[in-house]
């Protein structure tokens, strides 16, 4: 038999597709046994072009750097300052994005507020209304205008801080919210008027308004019936940065939230996520240009979302040109949720901690994305709230460790200048130039 | 009863007046409305409001408590999310008439364009005369009271809202269907009548509402979707 084999021919040896892929077969074969897609939490997984791609360059000859610890380097944002009475002050350029109950415990609401204010910024409503645990535990509070208007009332719209006035998100952008039924609990569909354990796929198109010129009037009734005083944010997901941008400050925005493809959603199609929108460090540059053909720029304030992890991030996002950013995923990590702590039941539901994402099932081992009881009462809101307070404190001392690098008194202060990238594509998006080089792609010769 | 001018007075001053009006003072009458929009919203008290004209979008939005009588035609929007009160419209009514409203009642003297009572959670609303396409898109809960025929796609994605017409119905949405008349919509439908002012029977309407095939997703009504 051994000398059988060794007298065949060399044999090519198995080779897998790059295209039909294990995992591309795998979700075929799901796909053929289910007939339906696939639904999902989170933002886009995919690679693509990112904030990793770009460095700061800091001080040395040419520049000098800020003493570290010592010398005075500002995190304090305005926003709202347009129109409104009553802008919102943040303490530091990071706000917790929108959230909903309903999407997520009373609990996990609650320590969003209690560690936005502890560090003096906001955290923000979602689709389904605002809850007594976030308007009491939150000091500044964006309430979310959303097509479902679920919830939405005028006592609530005037105990808010702000109104957002939200178009798309960069998930999914051009689609609507989902939460399937069994999340929705009795507390839930009294909130939102809706059958209990019916699956909920809101609008994506608000109900009474369509286009730019229509918004103009919807936000000027939002601001007569709140005496002018609420900044009104208008969020739109990354599609046509420019664009929706420009169309949103001549509409009368105060603010502009600019969400990318990594920007989490609660539940939506995968497909969505994954083949629609553009990547948060694409959708910045247009954005600013908007403002700035405008005169708008620092005016209208920009919020960007989407893949904010850490202060170097922070601080990218500030030097091509926002003015805040808005985190959503990264604060439900710092809350506990996909920890390697509860490995043991993520297995159990068949996926492991850090690529856990069935939120819409609501089996959240670690009781954050769920509105089964049992599994809420694991999470604990008040040190819940005091992790997202120490997060949010690292990322603002790394955005002022790297602002100080690069000579700056205030974070805000951060421009463009101060970045080059690792990549021709990152280079092109954040038009900066390719690192080594003074090459921008698409603005420069080579 | 005091009086209001648009023509000499900001839009401004005249909400602020409204939404916070001084003790004693019950009723309003606004004049030279010409089509403001944003009109009227945002009351929170138990008074009358006479709108002499037409007014814009928006008109009485929001609106909790107040009676805001339109003596005219309104533009999009009139009473969206309304909490309670009153809302009369002697004319004719654009798009997204009592959209979202989740209270109160929204009487239409003349025709409502499309998307009437769209995603209404709670209010009820009579239309005197035709509405438009699309109308209870996604109504949630509440009455929509119609005297003449609705468009195409009424009551798609339809929840738990009743809807009655007396009319002819040129198409029903996606999962709507002709439901049973019982005695308790007849009284229901006779004191919706009677609060709008309406002069009908309700033995000419039919009723309509969810089927409930909708309610949780399966792959075989995926071409309903």
């Amino acid at each position: 038999m051994a000398e059988d084999t060794k007298n065949q021919p060399p044999r090519t040896p198995p080779i897998q597709s790059a295209t039909f892929t294990n995992a591309v077969n795998a979700e075929i074969r799901r796909a053929a046994a289910t007939g339906i897609y696939d639904i999902r939490g989170g933002g886009a997984k995919r690679a693509v072009p990112h904030f990793d791609d770009l460095l700061f360059l800091g001080a040395s000859i040419s520049r000098y750097p800020l003493e570290g610890y010592r010398e005075r380097c500002g995190t304090d944002v305005v926003l709202g300052g347009r129109f409104a009475k009553k802008p919102v002050k943040l303490d530091i350029p990071v706000t917790i994005a929108g959230m909903s109950f309903g999407a997520l415990s009373g609990p996990a609401k609650e320590a969003l507020g209690r560690g936005a204010s502890a560090v003096g910024t906001s955290t923000t409503t979602g689709d389904g209304g605002m809850t007594e645990e976030e308007r009491g535990h939150s000091k500044t509070l964006v309430y979310q205008y959303l097509p479902s208007r679920y919830g939405m009332n005028p006592d609530d719209l005037r105990r808010a801080d702000a109104i957002e006035v939200v178009v798309g998100q960069g998930a999914k952008p051009g689609g609507g919210g989902m939460l399937l039924g069994q999340k929705i609990s009795d507390r839930v569909a009294e909130m939102r008027d809706l059958p209990q354990g019916v699956d909920q796929r809101s609008a994506c198109r608000h109900p009474d308004w369509t286009g730019p010129d229509d918004l103009e009037i919807k936000i000027l009734e939002l601001r007569e019936i709140t005496g002018w005083e609420k900044p009104i944010y208008v969020k739109v997901g990354g599609a046509r940065p420019y664009y929706d941008t420009a169309l949103a400050a001549k509409a009368g925005a105060d603010v502009v939230v600019l969400d990318g493809m990594q920007g989490g959603t609660a539940a939506t199609q995968d497909v969505f996520i994954e083949h629609v929108g553009l990547p948060t460090l694409a959708c910045i540059r247009p954005a600013v240009d908007a403002l700035q053909d405008m005169r708008l720029h620092r005016k209208v304030q920009l919020v960007v979302s989407g893949g904010i992890r850490n202060g170097a991030d922070v601080a990218k996002a500030l030097a091509l040109g926002a003015d805040a950013v808005s985190i959503g995923t990264a604060a439900l990590i710092a809350l506990g949720d996909n920890d390697p702590r509860w490995e043991e039941e993520y297995r159990k539901l068949g996926t492991t901690a850090g690529a856990y994402d069935d939120w819409h099932e609501g089996r959240d081992p670690a009781g954050i994305t769920t509105q089964d009881p049992e599994l809420a009462a694991r999470f604990d809101p008040e040190l819940g709230g005091r992790r997202l307070a120490n997060y949010l404190r690292v990322l603002t001392l790394e955005a002022q460790t790297i602002a100080r690098a690069c000579g700056k008194s205030h974070v805000r202060n951060l421009e463009p200048e101060d970045l080059c990238a690792l990549t021709v594509e990152a280079a092109a998006m954040a038009r900066v130039p390719l690192a080594g080089t003074s090459w921008v792609p698409g603005q420069t010769m080579l | 009863m005091r009086r209001l001018d648009l023509a000499e007075t900001p839009l401004r001053e005249v909400n602020a007046a409204l939404q916070v009006p001084v003790s004693g003072e019950t009723s309003w009458e606004i004049v030279n409305p010409r089509g403001a929009h944003a009109l009227a919203v945002g009351l929170d008290a138990p008074i009358d409001v006479g709108i002499r004209g037409s007014a814009g979008y928006y008109c009485a939005g929001m609106n909790k408590q107040a009676t805001v009588h339109v003596h005219g035609s309104v533009g999009p929007g009139v009473a969206e999310n309304m909490m309670s009160g009153t809302v009369i419209v002697e004319g004719d009514a654009s798009q997204y008439a009592g959209a979202t409203g989740h209270g109160g009642l929204l009487a239409i003297k003349g025709n409502a364009s499309s998307r009437c009572g769209v995603s209404m959670k709670g209010i009820d609303i009579v239309v005197h005369g035709d509405i438009g396409h699309s109308s209870a898109f996604m109504a949630q809960t509440g009455n929509l009271v119609v005297l003449g025929d609705a468009g195409d796609a009424l009551g798609d994605s339809i929840y738990e809202a009743r809807l009655f017409v007396r009319g002819s119905v040129r198409s029903l949405g996606a999962d709507c269907v002709q439901k049973e008349m019982r005695p308790e919509h007849l009284e229901l439908l006779a004191r919706l009548l009677d609060r709008a002012g309406a002069d009908a029977r309700p033995e000419e309407f039919k009723r309509y509402g969810s089927a409930r095939r909708l309610y949780n997703f399966d792959v075989d009504n995926a071409t309903s979707y």
